[in-house]
């Protein structure tokens, strides 16, 4: 397994360490939570700025529309809740009053992926990053762990219009701290470890199992390129087509479906621009299950050595 | 009654009224699709806010102070239009480009298309939430504006609109006013056989709102309601506008299959002749 320690953390307080940092650099916004703002972090906000933050309840189509109407008049509004809660259950909203009118709605949603373990597939989002990239106006992030969390929260603030950052619940290993990772920009994918054999893309809690799955390749001869692709929307399809082209074989990795995840928009570009051997690494067409992360990962195929398997199979592939 | 308005003054508002009226025909036939029978049922509430009660400056809509109002019930969008286009937000002429390729004037109102409409509507049960949003943003800015929000009665069968008035009469925002358009139809038929809402105003009082209910057409009612929902403290009001639906077109009023359907050429030349007065 793992040769790398990584140091781990979660994305929550990283989230609610970015969000105090706005309440005051920036006097326009304001938090809005729906009941579950002390598993989320924005309850920290709140501590510290009473007056800016709303707690909607269990209501969050109210929510996504009322911070439509604070966003009209100039507020940046951070709205917050589990990610099966932020996006299905409110697309139209989301898509309504926030997306058509290109609303600086920040969509900061936790729990995300299916690493949410014990509370089975009822909480277990994994096709959020389908719904929101397919919206117009909207931008999506997905961090790779705490320091890229607090990054895209803060960067989000100066970014115009609606933006959906996902965030998991689980600790996730610190592994963007080396120099390339310093310069977070949206829409900027990071490469964050070069190679010539094949491209390992990974999002959110994969890039780090990307890192690992390449230094277990390097084992075997094989020089991988990692891409940590935190913005899936807008694509850097220009790293993606050059990392294609250069290595000629390219894996992802995601915790979400591979049905129209970030593995799908990542084909999607390569079939117009650059043919190569793919694979998608991600969860199944199905819902999850009860059980620990590390089950639900080793179950659902999100396991570094699923990675690995994923290389192995395009490097046959390769002419 | 909070404040006089002379003889002179409401007669002047139902002038203003038929000749939005007017338009609304207009611009529906022009456009050969549209929803005459809310637009109708609701053009009176609009007058009395846009020509009376509503602080605005047609020639600088960012003004931070202004009133803002929300379509919820967005398919009214052709008397929204007419009013914003006579108090001067764009021209009239205008009007004609309803629903055309390339318009300002989209089916359902869009803001950052046309000047003046401050919420995009259309999806049913999402502009008191909006509107909402607006109020508690006045309220942390320590603003004076008024935020009011136009509801159909059919859309009040969304579950949204009872959360966003749960949490308005939570948050205390006497700065947020809901007209309900109550016309009594909806586009399958009447809100009594397609789902009823009543009791409507036991409803909004369980709430925590304050409730006024007036006939919707009637000038005189609808400006002292205004006047006393702007007055309340402490608790959101509402106002029950009894009205009719595709009002003051004789063979339009309560005819369910108006609600989504433009007039033939017959129809269009009776209802234009039936709005005539003070424009022949």
């Amino acid at each position: 397994m793992s040769t790398i320690k990584w140091p781990v953390e979660p994305q929550r307080p990283a989230f609610a360490r970015a969000l105090v940092a706005l309440g005051h650099t920036h006097k326009d916004v304001v938090v809005a939570s729906a009941d579950v703002s002390t598993s989320t972090k924005t309850a920290e906000f709140a501590k510290h700025f009473p007056e800016r933050h709303y707690n909607f309840g269990i209501a969050e189509q109210n929510m996504i529309s009322a911070c439509a109407g604070l966003a009209t008049t100039g507020k940046v509004v951070y709205a917050s809740t589990f990610a099966i809660f932020g996006t299905g259950r409110v697309y139209d909203q989301i898509r309504q009053s926030v997306c058509y009118p290109r609303l600086n709605v920040k969509l900061v949603v936790t729990h995300a992926g299916i690493t949410v373990g014990g509370d089975g597939a009822t909480h277990q989002m994994i096709e959020d990053i389908a719904l929101m990239r397919a919206l117009p106006n909207m931008t999506v992030i997905v961090p790779a762990d705490a320091p890229e969390t607090e990054k895209a929260v803060l960067a989000a603030a100066d970014h115009e219009g609606p933006v959906y950052i996902r965030l998991g619940r689980a600790n996730v290993p610190v592994c963007t701290t080396s120099e390339e990772c310093q310069d977070f920009e949206i829409g900027k994918a990071t490469t964050m470890r070069d190679g010539s054999d094949v491209t390992l893309v990974g999002t959110g809690i994969m890039v780090a199992k990307c890192i690992e799955a390449a230094e277990e390749l390097e084992k075997h001869n094989v020089s991988a390129r990692v891409i940590n692709l935190s913005t899936i929307k807008p694509l850097d399809e220009r790293t993606l087509i050059k990392a294609a082209r250069e290595t000629g074989a390219i894996v992802t990795a995601e915790e979400h479906s591979v049905v129209t995840g970030m593995g799908a928009a990542v084909a999607l570009v390569l079939a117009e621009n650059a043919h190569v051997p793919m694979k998608r690494v991600g969860i199944p067409d199905s819902f999850g299950e009860s059980g620990t992360s590390e089950e639900l990962m080793q179950k659902y195929g999100l396991t570094v050595d699923d990675i690995v398997d994923g290389a192995h199979d395009v490097l046959k592939r390769k002419k | 009654m909070v404040e006089h308005y002379s003889d002179e003054k409401i007669e002047e508002l139902e002038t203003t009224a038929r000749l939005i009226r007017r338009h609304i025909i207009q611009m529906i036939y022009d456009a050969g699709s549209g929803h005459p029978g809310g637009s109708l049922s609701a053009a009176d509430v609009l007058v009395a806010l846009y020509f009376d009660i509503m602080e605005h400056k047609p020639d600088d809509i960012k003004w931070p102070d202004r009133d803002r109002f929300v379509l919820s019930k967005g398919h009214a969008a052709p008397a929204l239009y007419a009013c914003l286009a006579e108090t001067g937000y764009f021209p009239v002429e205008e009007l004609k480009t309803l629903r055309q390729i390339g318009s300002r004037l989209q089916g359902h109102p869009d803001m950052r298309k046309t000047p003046g409409v401050e919420a995009s509507t259309g999806s049913e049960g999402q502009g008191l939430s909006m509107g909402l949003g607006m109020a508690l943003a006045g309220k942390l800015d320590r603003k004076k504006y008024m935020t009011y929000v136009m509801v159909g009665d059919g859309e009040l069968n969304c579950g949204q609109c009872w959360e966003a008035a749960m949490s308005a009469a939570f948050f205390k925002t006497d700065n947020l006013i809901a007209i309900v358009d109550r016309n009594k139809l909806q586009l399958d038929g009447p809100t009594s056989q397609i789902m009823s809402i009543e009791p409507l105003a036991d409803k909004w009082k369980a709430f925590g709102w304050n409730v006024i209910e007036i006939n919707g057409h009637n000038f005189p009612e609808l400006l002292d309601s205004l006047h006393k929902a702007k007055e309340t403290n402490g608790v959101p009001t509402v106002i029950i506008a009894n009205t009719v639906k595709g009002k003051g077109v004789s063979f339009m009023e309560g005819v369910v299959g108006f609600h989504g359907k433009c007039p033939d050429d017959k129809q269009y030349a009776q209802a234009m002749k039936e709005l005539g007065e003070g424009f022949e």
